[in-house]
């Protein structure tokens, strides 16, 4: 096993992917190398995949969009002869314990959403190819893309046998986007997620589950035709030239804290916590988008939402115990006000566009974090626009008022700016602030006329936007209280609850995916039924079926 | 009640299976009886069609007596439904429902199981037929093409075998599925056939009777896995099937054995005893050994294919479940469950061929594929006796099980017929003395010139020691339709 599971990939080092840039079309070809699993124990035999393999598909659908932003439509294919993907490797989930089955969901699932996302975004349109057998993991993939093409060779199926065959869910979004995105028909779907051989031909496409069948002789060139007729038709801005996205650099403590540029990571075992660290601008904002696009990954907003990014990823995999993260920030609020409304003045530049939607999934990734979120608003901190976003993402929002003394920093204030007003909407489709009101819609309004002004804590508090103002005299003993508790509490618990209240208002797919699906899978992945040492994903490949608990709950 | 030995040909399709009262079956066979006789009659050229041809056709199950003689065109062959007799009291011989009675109807925790098992074995049958299609316009005498079309007639009536079983017990899915095998077919670009060794053409008469020999071989274990099924119609009707398949397999052997006697008559005649020198041979007009070997070879590890994976979940489930048996299941001594016990497979391991202790239960598939080496090692030695008595040194053999596969621990690995690994580049520089060339296929097509006088053989193969249902030697087998 591999001590650190590092999600920064050199495009260079892919063992499972490769893809064939053809002008506007990408071909994304899964060749998975059966010896590269992530862990030992298991082989990654008929294209299936670890996180290792979607680490690097991850890493592809990145740099799609910023390297290669000439590309409108990417056909997702297979690089094997009868068999487009398998789904997840069982034996590895068999393997893997519950912590990590969990993440490794919650980081496909983040996967599938950028995928979806690159359309809605930025118009870089994903469609599936698929030939040979899809199943479960393999055709939640396919889902993930807009268009699903299927050859009809008498042979080739898209299928989800996880419930026949070992007992779970399609926990990668397979169920909801059946019924939520392709709409198919409830009692459908109830027989296609009962049938492990899945379904076939003209079939999966009258019941909706590919969008087109194609015999198979004129296969290959029907989705090639498809690819330029989707590419056409691209509503995406021609782009010539993208930007290269360097492997991160970060330095990691012998103690796990890591240094990167702007952010600094500091691990306190002992209470189980993280302080994060986020720095504003060290030196102004590129004047135009121009200058930004020839700083590009260097940019500031950019490398920061990386290096943020990287650090989430990290955290979540890698530090368990680590129970609660507190984002602190400290910096100037006006020149990071600058480096956004250079973004936000050029919307329609292509750059600006993908370091906001960047921005956008790297929030999302937060909200989704089972881990208890604080933040603290010191003097000296630059809480502005999207970073001020944090503080509407995390559980709880605490701000110094007044002078502290010694503390010569400049006084602690927040500023919001047109960011916090739609840019970066959260899975429910609101943006945070939206969702943090939701029982006074016209707050917002009231809050837009405070728009780029510096506001203090009383104002602040008054506003409702962070969750506790505390003087010198109560700011050290409040927030040593807070985290004492906070890591006290049941981590199941807090999960749980935090999930709950962090998606107040309306369902959308997403939040459906990450809440329901989520949590009925990993609720079975705890039962016996299915991980007991008879359950039917500990038994499988073993030939002998699973003992089941014929109770129902 | 019908005759349950005996064939009723009170319906349309003869059947003991009560049929006449099983309308709902009956129905569903008739519709799709023309579809099949469509795919008949664009398979195999239309003179051989019109052509009168001495077939058996089975009228009893009883295997005294199963089968009559008689001139026939093949589009009137009367494809039947046919199971051996119900054996009173059968039990599932193994897996965890072992003792229990033998299923009469398709359990539903494992419908789809079966489904998939039949499906993929009715898939092969009409794929060999497809395969040989062609074969009877280059006949070498009308014994050899009455012999292929008898073949070819009886994987028609094993489609019909496997068809049966889906539209009787899988209800609407069974009947797509048995509209499926017609609709996919051999090498096609559309829809091939699913199992690779089905897609290959077999472009000649030694490719033939290697494929009688060798794949027929493989269709014999899996149907005698089959025939253990605690299923008990998939059982029966595997066991008939048995019967027939026995046949397919004396031409694939005798085949190959005539094509040697007539090598090694040749050279004698000639004065020959070196085999290598193939130029000579092949003057002779027949095929040389080092050529027959390499046929063999393809043949055999094309068929090893056919075995799947060395370890295969899928033949665990199948056996746990209790559907598909090993082969003589009966007779092996053991707890049947297979539970705890270990079997040892050949694998590959740090570049080398290693045996692995493994689960037996996972073993299934390589159990099966040892059964099959043994069984198919016995043909050699006669074909190798045929060769001594001329007093020819050279031996035909098998090569070794890692030796050009595509499938399982060895696939795609640079490793020769003795199985020793090798470089890639000797591994390429060494295939055309181990596998047939594009130059020995243009030979043996050479060679395949009709001979359709009755009695007469072409050169390179001798004619049969006893005719077929022991008719003399000038019988006229086929009486062809020249229009």
């Amino acid at each position: 096993m591999k001590d650190i599971i590092d999600f920064r990939v050199d495009p260079s080092a892919y063992c499972h992917w490769s893809v064939v840039y053809d002008g506007p079309v990408a071909n994304l070809i899964m060749d998975v190398d059966e010896r590269e699993g992530l862990f030992d124990g298991y082989e990654l035999k008929l294209n299936s995949y670890d996180l290792g393999v979607d680490i690097e598909l991850n890493d592809i659908v990145q740099r799609m969009r910023f390297e290669h932003p000439e590309v409108k439509v990417v056909v997702l294919q297979s690089g094997k002869d009868r068999v487009f993907c398998a789904g997840a490797n069982i034996r590895m989930l068999a393997e893997a314990s519950h912590s990590q089955k969990v993440n490794f969901c919650k980081f496909t699932n983040e996967t599938r959403n950028a995928i979806e996302s690159a359309e809605e975004d930025s118009g870089q349109n994903y469609i599936a190819a698929i030939k040979g057998s899809c199943a479960g993991g393999g055709y939640e993939l396919a889902l993930a893309c807009n268009y699903i093409l299927l050859t009809d060779d008498g042979n080739s199926s898209v299928g989800l046998p996880e419930v026949p065959l070992l007992a779970v869910l399609p926990g990668t979004g397979g169920l909801t986007r059946l019924t939520d995105k392709r709409k198919v028909r409830r009692d459908l779907a109830d027989i296609f997620c009962t049938v492990e051989e899945g379904v076939r031909g003209q079939r999966a496409q009258s019941w909706g589950l590919v969008d087109e069948v194609v015999v198979n002789s004129t296969f290959d060139e029907t989705v090639q035709c498809r690819a330029r007729a989707f590419a056409t038709k691209s509503v995406k801005m021609d782009v010539r030239q993208g930007i290269a996205l360097n492997v991160l650099k970060r330095d990691v403590q012998s103690d796990g804290s890591i240094d990167y540029e702007h952010i600094q990571v500091a691990l306190n075992r002992e209470l189980r916590q993280a302080m994060i660290l986020l720095k504003g601008p060290r030196q102004a904002a590129p004047v135009d988008m121009k200058t930004f696009q020839q700083q590009g990954d260097q940019a500031y907003l950019l490398k920061l939402c990386r290096e943020l990014e990287d650090a989430i990823l990290h955290l979540r995999t890698n530090e368990l115990e680590i129970g609660l993260w507190i984002f602190r920030t400290q910096g100037d609020p006006e020149s990071l006000m600058a480096h956004e409304h250079l973004l936000v003045r050029h919307l329609d530049h292509w750059l600006s566009r993908e370091v906001h939607a960047y921005w956008k999934r790297t929030l999302k990734r937060l909200d989704v974090t089972s881990r208890s979120l604080a933040a603290v608003v010191e003097h000296g901190s630059c809480f502005v626009g999207v970073l001020a976003e944090i503080l509407f993402a995390v559980d709880r929002s605490y701000m110094m008022d007044d002078e502290f003394e010694g503390d010569t920093r400049p006084i602690a204030t927040i500023a919001l700016t047109e960011g916090n007003f739609g840019m970066y909407p959260m899975g429910n489709d609101l943006t945070r602030l939206e969702t943090r009101f939701l029982a006074n819609p016209g707050h917002i309004d009231a809050l837009k006329s405070h728009v780029r002004k510096a506001i203090d804590a009383k104002t602040a508090d008054d506003l409702g936007l962070v969750t506790m103002i505390l003087d010198d005299i109560d700011w050290e003993d409040e927030l040593r209280i807070f985290r004492e508790e906070r890591i006290s509490f049941s981590p199941d618990a807090m999960t749980g609850l935090e999930a709950n209240l962090r998606f107040a208002g309306p369902e959308t797919m997403e939040t459906r995916i990450f809440g329901r699906l989520t949590a009925w899978q990993n609720w079975i992945f705890n039962r016996p039924n299915a991980v007991g040492t008879n359950g039917a994903l500990q038994r499988y490949g073993t030939g002998v079926r699973g003992v089941f608990d014929r109770k129902r709950v | 009640m019908a005759d349950v030995i005996n064939v009723s040909y009170d319906t349309q399709i003869p059947n003991n299976v009560n049929l006449s009262s099983d309308r709902k079956v009956l129905k569903a066979l008739e519709k799709w009886h023309p579809g099949y006789l469509d795919w008949w009659n664009r398979l195999i050229p239309r003179n051989l069609q019109q052509s009168m041809v001495y077939l058996r056709t089975a009228v009893s199950v009883d295997p005294k007596g199963w089968a009559k003689f008689d001139y026939l065109k093949m589009p009137d062959y009367r494809w039947g439904i046919l199971l051996a007799p119900r054996l009173e009291g059968r039990t599932i011989p193994c897996g965890e429902h072992k003792g229990q009675p033998a299923w009469q109807e398709v359990p539903g925790e494992y419908r789809n199981l079966l489904k998939r098992l039949i499906v993929i074995q009715g898939d092969t049958e009409p794929g060999s037929v497809e395969q040989q299609r062609f074969l009877g316009l280059t006949a070498p005498s009308l014994y050899d093409m009455r012999n292929l079309f008898q073949v070819n007639v009886e994987e028609g009536r094993h489609l019909w075998a496997m068809v049966y079983l889906l539209q009787k017990y899988f209800g609407k899915d069974g009947r797509e599925e048995a509209d499926d095998l017609l609709r996919r077919s051999s090498g096609s670009d559309e829809a091939p056939r699913m199992l690779g060794a089905f897609n290959q053409e077999t472009p000649d008469w030694l490719s033939f009777f290697m494929f009688t020999y060798f794949t027929d071989r493989d269709g014999k274990m899996q149907l005698e896995s089959l025939a253990q099924s605690g299923f008990d119609p998939l059982s029966r009707t595997c066991r008939f099937m048995l019967t027939e398949e026995a046949h397919h397999m004396f031409v694939g052997e005798t085949g190959v054995g005539r094509i040697i006697q007539a090598t090694v008559d040749a050279m004698t005649r000639a004065g020959l005893t070196d085999a290598s020198d193939i130029n000579k041979v092949r003057d002779l007009s027949v095929i040389d050994l080092p050529t027959i070997q390499k046929k063999l070879s393809l043949h055999y590890t094309l068929s090893l294919d056919l075995f799947g994976q060395e370890i295969s979940t899928n033949a665990a489930n199948a056996f746990n479940a209790g559907i598909k048996g090993r082969y003589m299941e009966s007779r092996i001594e053991d707890d049947h469950l297979l539970k705890d016990s270990t079997y040892k497979v050949l694998d590959f391991e740090n570049n080398q061929t290693v045996e692995r202790e493994v689960s037996a239960l996972k073993a299934i598939n390589m159990r099966l594929r040892d059964d099959y080496v043994k069984d198919a090692e016995g043909g050699i030695g006669r074909w190798n006796k045929i060769i001594n008595k001329a007093g020819i040194d050279f031996e035909l053999k098998l090569p070794h099980q890692a030796f050009n596969r595509k499938i399982g621990a060895f696939a795609h690995k640079p490793i020769d017929p003795e199985g020793q690994l090798l470089s890639s580049e000797a591994y390429s520089a060494g295939l055309s003395d181990w596998l047939p060339t594009t130059s020995d296929g243009d030979f043996i097509e050479s060679l395949m010139q009709p001979c359709y006088e009755p009695g007469q053989y072409a050169r390179w193969i001798a004619p049969p020691r006893v005719g077929i249902d022991n008719k003399p030697g000038d019988f006229e087998y086929v009486k062809l339709h020249m229009a």
